[in-house]
């Protein structure tokens, strides 16, 4: 078991140095002058050789590669190209946010499709199962701008309880912060709901079938006893799974979520230095948000493991 | 690792109930339907579209639909009916191509991690894993950066990205076809390797890949929209979907019709594709509870 996990984490572990040799060759071994791709064509001389020793360009790639991993790896992320800042200090301002929005979403979503899948597969084949069923299938379906913007309109333009716009000015005590975060909030929550409920209700009927149930079922028990005590232990291990990717699947979210709001978090930093080619914002960036998902990832295989008591005893 | 780096999340396409057969084969239809629609649109935009892509046609931002065209105007005064017809060539022409990479690239690069030396295969396989535990979207943003936006950037980027979910499926169905015996036979016959990987895995693997192409082409629609909403994807004034979502998002205050309009026309995409997925899914499930019959 211990041996288990332990394989588990070194492997996931392996992945980060791994990653890193993806994320540094694609922004730097590709095809093309970094140089160039920074400034646009013609840019002056002087220019030129400043970033090429900012980015250190003179020296052969892989010794590049590893000065960039071990600094990274002791915290020193560099300096932006566009404002010189120490990109530690963007990122230290930027983290709590998407932090925050990422964990309120969390908090929010995770009951609330556990409690829908649940009573879902308790009532299988009643209005209320066709109801969420066809509900959650209608929002797989929506990409999370069309969510993120009828939200919007409804809220914000038409009933004008929340602001369209997260942070238009600076949010001013709880109540602000409040207001501010609860579109970006419910546009994640909406995304992350439908396959978290889909896979409980499943995952509860598929422990429904087996013959401890029908042994259950046979002695009389209510319904409702059946699936809470008996049938959704069995379902944990895959209704746990799916909520931790499905936490790591926030990862790309807030992605989008943050634009659609001008949410003042990670993801819009990260994506406005895509915009501006800040290469070292990027690289940063990228490795922190990778990080966390393989961090995600590596938290739904433990916890399966953990869960599954076939899994955890090993003939 | 189960890593599952999508722009959806996961679970999509996984946990598919098993509703009565009838009823899905109906709402396929309906999805075969919105998708046919669609592919016509594409084909003929010249035709239907009243204006041009670029072309502006009134003075006021954000008009109402009736008060110019179908759909009203967009952030520029441009026809959102015209803009919308000429998106759906983009965005289908776009997806087509990143498809089409994807299994090329995939497929090939699967066949052969199954047919080489062990470690082949293994290196193959790690070094996928490897892009596979990495989001789809940080991946493109990395790509992206360095390279900039351009069409053949974009339908590249994402054509490999998609390309790693292939070879994870083409690979683990290759295998099992290697195993078989008429396999054995062809090798024991001395065919060479490509003739084997050409005339017997592929035609084996096909049904395969066929059942995943739906659940991909829906995912490789959305990563796309994703990064042209982001302002990574075509540059001005051609538009895709996802684009004109982004360059119309300062209309959302009144409600206009031209953000709405593109992000509903990716919602019946995908949706429509949705309904075709559960219907094969469906259907193969049906094969083999009638083949478990017999």
């Amino acid at each position: 078991m211990i041996r288990l996990l332990a394989q588990r984490v070194a492997t996931g572990l392996l992945t980060i140095p791994a990653i890193s040799l993806v994320v540094f060759a694609g922004t730097e071994i590709l095809p093309g002058d970094v140089v160039t791709a920074v400034l646009g064509q013609g840019a002056a001389n002087v220019d030129v050789a400043a970033i090429r020793q900012q980015l250190n360009l003179d020296r052969p790639v892989p010794e590049r590669y590893v000065t960039w991993l071990f600094s990274l790896a002791s915290g020193d992320l560099g300096k932006s190209l566009g404002s010189g800042q120490s990109i530690a200090t963007m990122i230290g301002e930027r983290l709590p946010y998407t932090l925050r929005l990422a964990g309120v979403t969390a908090l929010v979503a995770v009951p609330i499709s556990v409690v829908l899948g649940l009573l879902a597969a308790m009532r299988a084949g009643s209005w209320f199962d066709r109801l969420t069923s066809g509900a959650t299938m209608v929002f797989l379906s929506g990409p999370e701008f069309l969510v993120g913007t009828l939200l919007v309109i409804l809220f914000a333009v038409n009933l004008r309880w929340l602001p369209a716009v997260s942070f238009a000015s600076e949010p001013q005590g709880f109540v602000d912060h409040f207001r501010s975060m609860t579109l970006p909030v419910l546009t994640l929550t909406v995304a992350v709901i439908a396959p978290m409920a889909r896979m409980t209700r499943s995952a509860l009927l598929t422990a429904l079938t087996s013959p401890a149930i029908e042994m259950a079922i046979l002695k009389g028990m209510p319904r409702a006893r059946i699936v809470l005590l008996h049938a959704l232990p069995i379902a944990l291990p895959p209704i746990i799974t799916v909520i931790a990717l499905n936490l790591a699947y926030l990862v790309t979210g807030v992605v989008i979520v943050e634009v659609v709001f001008n949410y003042p978090g990670m993801a819009k930093l990260l994506v406005d230095a895509v915009g501006t080619r800040d290469i070292p914002v990027v690289q940063a960036c990228a490795m922190i948000f990778c990080f966390a998902f393989v961090a995600l990832n590596l938290t739904a295989d433990l916890l399966a493991l953990v869960a599954n008591p076939r899994r955890r005893y090993p003939r | 690792m189960t890593a599952s780096a999508d722009v959806r999340p996961p679970g999509n396409g996984e946990t598919i109930e098993s509703a009565p057969a009838d009823a899905s084969a109906w709402m396929a239809w309906i999805g075969f339907a919105i998708v046919g629609v669609w592919i016509l649109v594409a084909m003929f935009a010249p035709a239907i579209a009243p204006y041009g892509v670029g072309e502006i046609v009134s003075r006021d931002s954000f008009a109402r639909p009736g008060e110019v065209g179908l759909l009203g105007s967009d952030y520029l005064g441009r026809d959102v009916l015209s803009r919308l017809v000429h998106g759906a060539r983009m965005t289908l022409g776009l997806a087509l191509g990143a498809i089409a990479l994807a299994f090329v690239i995939g497929t090939l690069a699967a066949f052969i991690a199954a047919l080489s030396r062990p470690w082949v295969d293994a290196s193959l396989s790690r070094a996928n894993e490897i892009m596979l535990s990495i989001p789809a979207i940080m991946l493109a943003l990395v790509v992206i950066t360095a390279l900039g936006t351009s069409i053949p950037v974009l339908v590249c980027t994402v054509g490999v990205i998609e390309a790693t979910r292939v070879f994870r499926i083409a690979r683990a169905g290759a295998l099992d076809v290697y195993a078989m015996e008429f396999v054995e036979i062809s090798i024991a016959r001395g065919e060479n390797k490509w003739w084997i990987m050409w005339r017997e895995i592929l035609p084996n693997v096909m049904p395969l890949l066929l059942t995943d192409l739906g659940t991909r082409f829906n995912l490789t629609i959305l990563l796309l929209a994703s990064l042209s909403f982001l302002g990574l994807g075509i540059q001005p004034p051609s538009a895709d979907w996802g684009m004109m979502v982004r360059e119309n998002l300062s209309g959302i205050n009144f409600g206009a019709v031209a953000t709405l309009a593109p992000a509903f026309a990716i919602f019946s995409l995908n949706i429509a594709l949705n309904l075709i997925v559960d219907w094969r899914l469906a259907q193969s499930n049906r094969d083999i509870s009638e083949e478990m019959r017999r």
